[in-house]
């Protein structure tokens, strides 16, 4: 079989085959593809890898706000550059490419505000607006229902009883502390995460 | 963990006991490689030969569920043989400690045991722990021998308690041959040598059992006595298996403490905020009452003060147990109406999962928050379940992937780093922080607005982090300040409990003291040390890389190993290239009284009235096994609680007579709904398959992509086998045991289904944590024709 160059490039998809088979010589050739470099113009920020707990770091080269190649961060000190298969994939989780080897977003991705209703077969699509006041509308009728202000022996214990939260390990610090906050001053009790799993 | 990732590469003898590092933790590889490389020897325990078994320089195959016995083989070997690190055990441990004349162990069970209403109906064992103590003098001192010859003494009581666990008795349990255990314990054993450090690697093959917490403990004995904590190359390390699942539980997830590792406050133990600062243990520990109100100013602000004790009511107060299994079979009495599931998926990574999506239709409403559609928050799009006989209301709100947000995470070194937002959000899709922080601000509007029970937590919660919240500002909250000049704090040894001072979480304070240059983005390389990296990121608890490092030295202040000093005194002070744990303003002597800071003995604890089964760690079979308990009569547990009395099997009966076992695969992660979603990553591995040995196919006429169901009492699935001398069967109590190794990464939402495995997995879980028993259950599989 015979493969071309931009046939070569889509098929290793990786920007350092594309500077190495540059510096090589194939200078005549690596004009056609100059345009679809994939690192041009792009600016690095750094990011630690989602899955696993090495807390390997990962480069995100991004362009016009778009994350356009993962690779890992040689200078950090744990991984040394060095990914697994769940982290050298990392971009996939944003992009899958398509026919045309273009990146498109990936289509499992849920980007709109979905809501089932009651002995609904599928999803609607709803606004933030509404979701989010209808949800602090139910928390808070569950919540007013069931609150328990004093137990037996006049303790004050404020809870409710009848609302878990669960989540999560693959939220940042903040976000759990905010989670922390937010569900405790509602009064609830029931909250967990997959750490006890 | 105790040390870090980097740390492994100083390891003498590495065990890795309970996980697959090589497969679930690929990059650490590297640093276990690396001391390789310098000499040091790897040892895998694990039911399978798996990949990093193929890395050791020994494979010690395990009967899924015996690391107990197989824990307590290693003490006794180290004990009769005499290869404990003596000084060590003196100076840094309660070895000597006299205990109280009162204690007892007699088969299978300790001193004090009442059998107690487990609150759901059945009954269980809850120990009265007074006799779990130390004898002292009338001047509430401490008595010792030091000699360690004392019967009543920690160490001669272990001596006696662990004589059972002999290498010959623990190979019949755990169905290892007995020369490849005694080349373990030798080798392992070799690390009490003061001049070596072993490290102890662990994962949820050791906490996913009724008794995974004794295992840990047993682990941390055995470090103990050989002298490997606070150690370059030693510790006690849990390579945690969500990249912030550290971070998580700092912060507190979790039912039973608030951030910082405190309990929460509970209706019978803690009713006022004077009875809660009572309960404060000793140690370093006794400046609770000090991050507690510092918490409580965090939270509530200009409206925590000492006249309503810095509000400490608004805070709920805990009735009873709340972890994942008991919130499942509330959700299942109808007592919990709704359910915010963020970024977590129990519809297939639960036990018993399809309990779990069944009572999920009982729930009023759920929010679930995540990247793609997971099977929770579709459970009623399951095939075979009729949505319409489902009344849930359900929403799910679209999240930012982690590089599409700024924020800090912790990995299993504690290590918190900065990750900065990448790309932008695509459509709807907004950070977790964003979620949460417009949530909460709908729900307080609504209190606001329409009044309501008790809304007094709600509007008057220190909230405001901007229009679109900024995760730096939370971050300085979490960090800690001073209430009247608002200057951020760079250590929790700041904190007061006057008021004076407000911090979320005090084990973070100093991670984010400085606005413009924080501590958890630093990105500066050592030039030298001992990998430490001190300026890259920030560890808590206060950039300490390797916790009790106290230890690293012997009371003189010589380090144990000269060619690796952690800590070496001067004559005046200390050379060190880690930030102390402990007093270093002390003369070496007088530190080393209190190497282990957080105890109120100052000593690592052999043995402890901290767990709810017993003072020593004590073999029990997991919940459903197919063997009698070898060691005493009692068959399980005696401390756990039997969630569901009918989902155990009875291996008498026959119809499941083999032992199943739960692990992941490198290519996908936990549920699956990230990886399933990622098409390199389904290519690579694209579906479920279950792993057996060439002889249990040959009993049930098998080939590899052969169609099996395996089923267990609590349910059934459907996937091909994969036939691998990987898996053997095990010779134990005079039986053949063969095993099924079942991946869990499906479910039927995603570019990749498949069936739910941990259909089949029991709710039951660890006396201590409630942690299910993932790893080791009755199961039966059969040929689909």
């Amino acid at each position: 079989m015979e493969v071309t160059r931009r046939q070569f490039l889509k098929v290793s998809g990786t920007a350092a085959a594309a500077t190495t088979l540059y510096g090589i010589g194939f200078r005549e050739v690596a004009h056609g593809t100059y345009r679809r470099f994939r690192l041009h113009y792009a600016h690095e920020v750094t990011t630690i890898c989602p899955f696993c707990s090495v807390g390997c770091g990962i480069i995100c080269h991004v362009r016009e706000g778009q994350v356009v190649n993962t690779e890992g961060d040689p200078d950090h000190p744990i991984n040394e550059g060095a990914l697994c298969s769940k982290g050298s994939s990392l971009l996939n989780m944003a992009y899958v490419y398509d026919e045309k080897g273009k990146p498109v977003p990936n289509p499992s991705r849920v980007t709109q505000v979905l809501y089932r209703r009651p002995g609904g077969a599928d999803w609607e699509t709803v606004d933030w607006d509404w979701a989010l006041r209808t949800i602090a509308a139910r928390i808070k009728k569950t919540r007013d229902d069931t609150f328990i202000t004093q137990n037996s022996q006049g303790v004050p214990v404020n809870r409710t009883p009848a609302i878990a939260w669960l989540g999560s390990a693959m939220c940042n610090n903040e976000e759990n502390y905010l989670f922390h906050k937010m569900t405790r001053s509602l009064g609830l009790v029931n909250i967990d995460h997959c750490a006890r799993l | 963990m105790t040390n870090h990732w980097i740390d492994y590469q100083h390891s003498d003898v590495m065990m890795n006991i309970g996980l697959n590092t090589a497969e679930n933790h690929p990059v650490s590889m590297k640093w276990i490689q690396k001391a390789k490389d310098r000499g040091g020897k790897l040892i895998c325990v694990d039911p399978r030969f798996t990949r990093t078994a193929a890395m050791s320089d020994l494979y010690v195959p395990i009967r899924p569920g015996t690391n107990l016995a197989f824990l307590n083989g290693m003490i006794q070997y180290a004990l009769e043989n005499d290869l404990v690190h003596h000084e060590y055990l003196i100076n840094y441990t309660n070895a000597a400690y006299l205990v109280n004349e009162a204690y007892h162990f007699e088969d299978g069970m300790f001193s004090g045991a009442r059998l107690m209403d487990d609150g759901i109906g059945g009954e269980k064992v809850v120990y009265d722990r007074t006799t779990w103590s130390y004898q002292s003098d009338e001047a509430g001192q401490v008595l010792s021998d030091e000699t360690l010859e004392d019967p009543r003494c920690v160490y001669q009581l272990m001596k006696q308690h662990f004589r059972r666990y002999d290498l010959q008795t623990v190979s019949e349990i755990i169905g290892c041959p007995l020369e490849t255990l005694q080349a373990c314990a030798a080798l392992f054993c070799s690390t009490g040598k003061p001049e070596k450090a072993g490290n102890i690697m662990y994962a949820m093959g050791i906490t996913q059992f009724t008794h995974g917490a004794e295992n840990v403990r047993a682990i941390a004995i055995l470090q103990a006595i050989l002298g490997n904590m606070g150690r370059p190359g030693g510790g006690v390390n849990a390579q945690r298996g969500q990249s912030n699942v550290q971070g998580s539980t700092d912060m507190a997830m979790l039912y039973h403490i608030i951030p910082g590792y405190m309990p929460v406050p509970s209706e019978s133990l803690h009713p006022t905020l004077e009875a809660y600062h009572a309960t404060s243990p000793g140690g370093y520990w006794a400046n609770r009452p000090k991050f507690m109100n510092s918490l409580l100013k965090a939270f509530w602000g200009e409206h925590a003060t000492p006249g309503n004790d810095y509000a400490y009511d608004y805070l709920p107060k805990i009735d009873k147990e709340r972890s994942h299994i008991a919130t499942s079979k509330y959700m299942g009495d109808g007592e919990i109406k709704g359910m915010v599931c963020w970024a977590d998926n129990p519809a297939v990574g639960g036990p018993t999962a399809a309990r779990k999506r069944k009572n999920s239709a009982k729930l009023d409403w759920l929010v679930s928050v995540d990247i793609f559609e997971n099977e929770t928050a579709t459970f009623w799009k399951e095939p075979g379940v009729n949505p319409e006989e489902i009344d849930t209301e359900v929403f799910l709100l679209p999240a930012a992937l982690h590089m599409e947000r700024d924020g800090s995470i912790s990995n299993s070194g504690r290590w918190i780093q900065w990750r900065y937002a990448a790309g932008t959000p695509p459509g709807d899709c907004h950070s977790d922080l964003w979620i949460v922080d417009r949530l909460f601000r709908a729900v307080r509007d609504a209190y606001q607005v329409d009044g309501g029970v008790f809304p007094d937590p709600i509007l008057k919660m220190n909230w405001d982090y901007g229009e679109d919240a900024s995760s730096a500002r939370v971050a300085m909250e979490i960090n800690g300040y001073d209430t009247r000049t608002g200057e951020l704090l760079t250590s929790f040894a700041q904190l007061q409990d006057d008021g004076s001072t407000a911090a979320g979480c005090w084990i973070y304070a100093g991670y984010y003291a400085n606005e413009e240059e924080p501590a958890c983005q630093r990105r500066i390389r050592e030039t030298e040390g001992v990998g430490n990296h001190p300026e890259w990121a920030y560890a808590w608890p206060i950039n300490r890389r390797i916790l009790y490092n106290r230890c690293s030295a012997d009371p003189a202040g010589n380090s144990w190993n000269p060619d690796l000093p952690l800590f070496q005194w001067n004559g005046s002070g200390w050379n060190r290239y880690d930030v102390p744990d402990f007093n270093a303003a002390l003369l070496p002597e007088e530190s080393a009284r209190n190497a282990f800071i957080m105890t109120g003995e100052g000593r690592a604890r052999l043995f402890s009235n901290g767990m709810v089964e017993g003072p020593f760690p004590e073999h029990y079979e997991p919940w459903e096994s197919p063997l009698a308990n070898r060691v005493s009569s009692v068959q399980f547990n005696p401390c756990s609680t039997v969630w569901y009395p009918d989902d155990r099997a009875d291996y008498a009966s026959g119809a499941f007579p083999l032992v199943a076992t739960t692990y992941r695969l490198s290519e996908h992660y936990q549920t699956g709904m990230m990886t399933r979603n990622m098409p390199w990553l389904v290519e690579t591995m694209p579906e479920l398959f279950v792993e057996i040995s060439p002889t249990l196919a040959a009993d049930h006429g098998l080939v590899s992509g052969d169609q099996v169901v395996v089923s267990s009492q609590r349910g059934e699935f459907q996937a091909p086998v994969c036939v691998t001398p990987r898996v053997k069967s095990f010779q134990a109590g005079g039986k053949t045991i063969e095993m099924v190794g079942i991946l869990w990464h499906w479910g039927y939402a995603g570019l990749s289904k498949g069936p739910v495995t941990n259909d089949v997995a029991p709710s039951i879980g660890d006396a201590n944590t409630t942690i299910p028993e993932y790893k080791a259950f009755l199961c039966q599989i059969r040929k689909v024709v």
